[in-house]
């Protein structure tokens, strides 16, 4: 499945420990764990409210986890302190420079060139100077296949060519893991092809990802683990063989019957 | 029988009115220099600081804008002085009481402009590790800028408009100096006819000014697609 990928399980990139997290009253994750091996790929899948994005959201720390660990590189992020953990605002900023995230809506910066948008990380965040910028710019978009648009701006690319962009800026700041939230919903359907097989190549050269998608026929490609989540927790856990086509819990079997057969990826012509 | 016309006194007298219309200028101008910074940081501090900043700064803001600009000058130029016992001249209780006075407005014209930004522009920064400053600085200021301008084009030119203020504590901005080439020459319709055309000329001339720019930044690419 994971056809000739380094994922030989040296290391743990990231480990979450009974992930909880409730809006006021509302409980969005009720005890979540999960360990993701370097150069692993996991995909998340469950029904809209499920806490998909939530759970993502709590790995880079866009949302405080309400109680749980999170262990990055082998090490707690936070501070233990009175049975709780304690985070600090300047560690997070610089935690979440670790962690990339593409989103839904590409969320490009509309004012910046395609270029620019991919050096601004760099440049801001690790203050890398000019000529390095630039360099590392070029080579992330060149790994999306978008260097012949670095000068262009945002408004002039097609939407699977945006969010090939900000899968550029995301990994420009050369993440240890990459999170994708529905990367491909917000798009038409003759442009998801470029973005999953874009993703795909991400996980061949070993990327550790992981991925909230509605394509199941991308993740059971793509996946070493599919994660079924369902009002908060892991319901179903497994190889994309395990899950996807002999599924055990009748939760999981609801939520498979209502896709139908998965569609595949594009098919590759060449 | 109609008025008799005459426009040769007028601009016998005309290098007094261009020094009114510098005064009125060197006003309006240091107003803007040190109201938009001070505006900026007003209304940053507004949306993110701590609950006591945001209450004095909103007090502060609702009561330069609330309270007549004339009340504020007169504070600045007849008050001020006897409660810190320094003398302080037409021009500088001119500029400080415009500075502050159009701070306030700049403020809001920052706020608006800095919450028209979509939050997702606020996520992606933080997805790569910006943090606030970084992505105001860098993201959302630079966005906000250019969708305030036809607001801040408006509050410019009611900032010039209300500096005629000043001449009621004799500074000699180009209403004052009209009112005096009036007095002198009797002529006070071509007097201040010409006063008149003089603040249109300038007004227009910068709101067709900041009209082009404003299409010249509107062609770079600023349209969003999602
Ligand atoms: N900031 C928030 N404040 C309050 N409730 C929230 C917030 N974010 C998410 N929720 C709620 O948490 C629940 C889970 O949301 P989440 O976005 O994680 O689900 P999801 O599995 O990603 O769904 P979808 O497939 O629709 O994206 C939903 O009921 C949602 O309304
Ligand atoms: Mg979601």
């Amino acid at each position: 499945m994971s056809g000739g990928r380094g994922a030989d399980g040296a290391g743990e990139a990231l480990r979450i420990e009974d992930l909880r997290k409730s809006f006021g009253d509302l409980e969005v994750l009720g005890g979540v764990s999960l360990s993701v091996r370097r150069g692993e790929v996991v995909v998340v899948i469950g029904a809209s409210g499920s806490g998909k994005s939530t759970m993502l959201r709590c790995v880079n720390f866009m949302e405080i986890p309400t109680s749980g660990k999170i262990f990055l590189g082998g090490a707690l992020v936070g501070r233990e302190r009175g049975g709780g953990i304690e985070y600090r605002e300047k560690e997070l900023t610089r935690l979440r420079a670790r962690v990339g995230m593409v989103f839904q809506h590409f969320n490009l910066f509309p004012h910046m060139t395609v270029l620019q948008n991919v050096m601004e990380g760099p440049k801001t965040v690790l203050g890398c100077d000019g000529e390095e910028c630039r360099r590392r710019g070029n080579l992330y978009l060149d790994r999306v296949g978008l260097a012949w648009k670095a000068e262009s701006y945002p408004s002039q690319l097609s939407g699977g060519q945006q969010q090939r962009v900000a899968i550029a800026r995301a990994l420009a700041m050369e993440p240890e893991i990459m999170l994708f939230d529905e990367a491909t919903s917000a798009l038409d359907p003759e442009l998801v092809g470029e973005v999953l097989e874009t993703m795909k190549a991400l996980a061949e050269d070993g990327m550790t990802m992981i991925i909230v998608t509605h394509e199941l026929g991308f993740a059971y490609t793509v996946a070493d683990r599919v994660l079924f989540l369902s009002g908060g927790r892991v319901l179903e856990e497994g190889t994309p063989s395990e899950v996807l086509t002999f599924p055990r819990e009748e939760g999981t079997r609801n939520f498979l019957r209502g896709h139908g057969t998965f569609r595949l990826p594009e098919p590759r012509l060449d | 029988m109609g008025y008799e016309w005459d426009f040769a006194v007028v601009f016998r007298d005309f290098d007094l009115l261009l020094l009114g219309l510098v005064n009125t200028l060197k006003v309006t101008g240091l107003a803007l220099l040190f109201g938009v910074p001070l505006g900026l940081a007003l209304s940053l501090a507004r949306l993110y600081g701590n609950f006591a900043a945001r209450l004095f700064v909103g007090l502060v803001i609702e009561f330069l804008r609330t309270t007549p600009p004339i009340a504020q000058l007169f504070w600045f130029f007849f008050a001020l002085p006897i409660l810190i016992g320094v003398e302080i001249d037409p021009f500088r209780a001119s500029v400080l009481t415009f500075s502050l006075q159009s701070s306030a407005f700049f403020a809001e014209v920052f706020r608006a402009g800095i919450q028209s930004v979509e939050a997702g522009q606020w996520e992606a920064s933080r997805a790569i590790g910006m943090d606030r400053n970084e992505t105001l600085r860098r993201v959302i200021l630079p966005q906000g800028v250019k969708r305030m301008i036809p607001a801040f084009l408006e509050r410019a030119i009611e900032l010039m408009k209300t500096t005629t203020l000043v001449s009621a504590i004799s500074y000699a901005d180009l209403l004052y100096q009209a009112n005096s080439v009036a007095q002198s020459t009797y002529r006070t319709i071509e007097v201040f006819s010409v006063a008149a055309g003089m603040y249109f000329v300038v007004i227009f001339a910068c709101s067709l000014g900041v009209r082009r720019l404003e299409r010249r930044m509107a062609r770079s690419g600023e349209t969003v697609m999602n």
